[in-house]
């Protein structure tokens, strides 16, 4: 028998990360002929518990009182307890910031092998294989992990999301996790921005070193509204200090989703495009015709941006 | 507080696409005319602990592993006044991270006394971001990461460590010892050594230790994984360029297929 585990955060509830990660573990546990079980850590209500009862063979709700926050060693030490109680071939989890904390850790306490920012997973020779990007993005590396579990943090919505079925069983779990006194979370700070989480927006307005300062970014903003986009912006805008660091898309940023990506003055060096490959549609403008960005665009558009933003916001509002 | 800094020396990330090549056999990038650089996460690291000692002292020793140019690295570390420097002569730079964990660990202990372990989030090559994770295990520490900067805690033997998260920030107090991965930030970005300092750096004293001085079985790489396969993807899009009469046409009918995204979702 050769399961599938998955862990999602309560909090984020059965969203497009958390259905993606459980199609993938789905189609997994299907080649392995095993079960698929999500265990939820963090505050999760009857909804969210139900949510995830027809996309997986077994929901685990841990239910101290403790990990109804994240803390790095208390979660760590609640992985390895599920780990260790049904012993699964995969672990799988997201690619948040707490998911990509714990993945290698889980993996070496349990004496398995870890590898992240998965694009695909699969089963070759008993083995677990991992296609991620490599080198900033310009190549591709199949890694076959040597241990088992093994433990993979994925793209999660990038992947296929989880197909509803008849409803999984619920077990409802106490692990006793004694805390853990090293560590202990002083605050927690949301930064103030309107709308979705980047990692969750549908459509993305983006900038980049081409805009030259920060005050250009006002404009994007205006575009952004309009549309109803979140905004972003490439690591040479962020490591400027134009915008903030939680803007920042690429290899060294967040890892967008989107239905549609607009980059503005973004050349598009490889390191940005790890981030935005999993958009839908990526459209430009850059007055640069031979920017690496438009290798990657659905359609382009070859101009100054500052000819262009100002009655593209025009035109945009009025046919919203 | 005694702040180790791991640092990796790379392959230039920046180089173009176009100049990128890999060997398939050796299932590596081949090293062209492109330099070798240190990890931008890793000077990250090594300017928030710069930082950290200019506010409240300390000492700072880097530690590399690497093959026979990776010394640039820590003449780099010292020519930025970094106190100590420390390089394996690991031979090749092994993508298997928890053999590179366990040498970084073997190495930490005999130094001894460490508070502090920064290590980069991940490298520019493999981005395989788990050498810190990977690290605190070895060590039987707790580990935070994705900071960006860490001040001393409200008592001693502590640190407060601000790190990012998907929608913010958190603040963490942990007990010393622990290892912490650093990540880009506006504060943190690298200073550039003084001439005169690279020069002397060279005079400064270097510890240089081997595998078998560590006893580290080389035969141990790829315990952990392997890289089965590597190719450089072909996937590039034909981009419809918008083309029109006028300034006003394009922008028209780019506005045009932006809309028609929208409603299509």
């Amino acid at each position: 028998m050769a399961d599938v585990i998955t862990f999602v955060w309560g909090q984020a509830g059965a969203d497009r990360a958390a259905r993606g990660l459980l199609g993938a573990g789905q189609r997994l546990a299907e080649s392995l002929t095993g079960k698929l079980r999500v265990a939820i850590l963090g505050k999760a209500d009857d909804s969210v518990v139900s949510a995830f009862q027809t996309l997986a063979d077994g929901v685990i709700v841990l239910e101290d009182e403790l990990l109804s926050e994240y803390h790095p060693e208390n979660y760590l030490a609640a992985l390895i307890d599920v780990c260790k109680r049904h012993v699964p071939h995969v672990v799988l989890l997201g690619n948040d910031t707490y998911s990509q904390e714990l993945a290698p850790r889980l993996a070496h306490r349990l004496g398995g092998s870890a590898a992240g920012d998965a694009v695909d997973v699969a089963m070759v020779d008993e083995r677990v294989r991992v296609t991620r990007g490599v080198y900033g993005g310009k190549a591709t590396a199949v890694i076959a992990l040597a241990r088992t579990p093994g433990v993979v943090w994925m793209r999660a919505r990038a992947m296929a999301p989880a197909v509803d079925r008849a409803p999984g069983e619920v077990e409802r779990v106490r692990l006793g996790i004694a805390p853990d006194k090293r560590v202990r979370v002083v605050s927690r700070n949301v930064e103030a921005r309107s709308g979705a989480r980047l990692e969750d927006a549908r459509l993305i307005v983006s900038g980049g070193r081409g805009l030259g300062g920060p005050e250009p970014f006002k404009q994007l903003q205006a575009l952004a509204d309009a549309i109803g986009a979140q905004m972003a912006a490439s690591r040479a805008a962020c490591d400027a200090g134009w915008v903030p660091p939680s803007w920042q898309v690429g290899q060294t940023g967040k890892k967008v989703a989107p239905e549609l990506y607009l980059a503005i003055a973004i050349s598009g060096a490889s390191q940005h495009i790890m981030g935005i490959a999993d958009s839908k549609v990526i459209c430009a403008i850059n007055r640069d015709a031979d920017a690496p960005i438009f290798k990657h665009c659905r359609f382009g558009l070859v101009e100054d941006y500052q000819k262009v933003v100002g009655p593209l916001i025009d035109k945009l509002s009025r046919q919203k | 507080m005694n702040i180790l800094v791991c640092m990796k020396q790379i392959l230039d990330p920046e180089i173009p696409a176009r100049d990128f090549r890999i060997d398939r056999a050796k299932r590596e990038a081949e090293r062209g005319s492109a330099a070798l650089v240190a990890n931008i996460f890793c000077e990250n690291a090594l300017e928030t602990a710069l930082q950290f000692r200019e506010a409240h002292g300390g000492k700072i020793t880097a530690l590399t592993c690497g093959g026979d140019k990776a010394e640039d690295v820590l003449r780099k570390a010292l020519a930025l006044k970094a106190d100590e420097a420390v390089l394996i002569e690991s031979g090749a730079a092994q993508p298997d991270p928890l053999f590179v964990a366990k040498t970084l660990a073997v190495a930490i202990r005999k130094l001894g006394a460490i508070d502090i372990v920064l290590v980069g989030r991940e490298a520019g090559d493999w981005g395989a971001g788990q050498t810190g994770g990977l690290l605190a295990e070895e060590l039987g520490v707790p580990c935070l990461s994705f900071a960006e900067s860490f001040e001393p805690g409200s008592e001693p033997g502590t640190v407060r460590v601000k790190r990012q998260t998907d929608n913010g920030w958190e603040l963490i107090e942990a007990i010393a010892p622990l290892v912490v991965t650093i990540t880009n930030h506006e504060h943190n970005v690298p200073r550039i050594p003084k001439t005169r300092d690279v020069m002397q750096s060279y005079r400064k004293p270097l510890t240089k230790w081997n595998l078998a001085d560590l006893g580290i079985d080389p035969r141990t790489a790829n315990s952990y994984y392997e890289v089965a396969e590597l190719y450089i993807p072909r996937k590039e899009t034909s981009c419809e360029f918008i083309a029109g009469d006028s300034l006003e046409a394009k922008i028209d009918a780019f506005a045009k297929r932006v809309t028609e995204i929208m409603h299509s979702i």
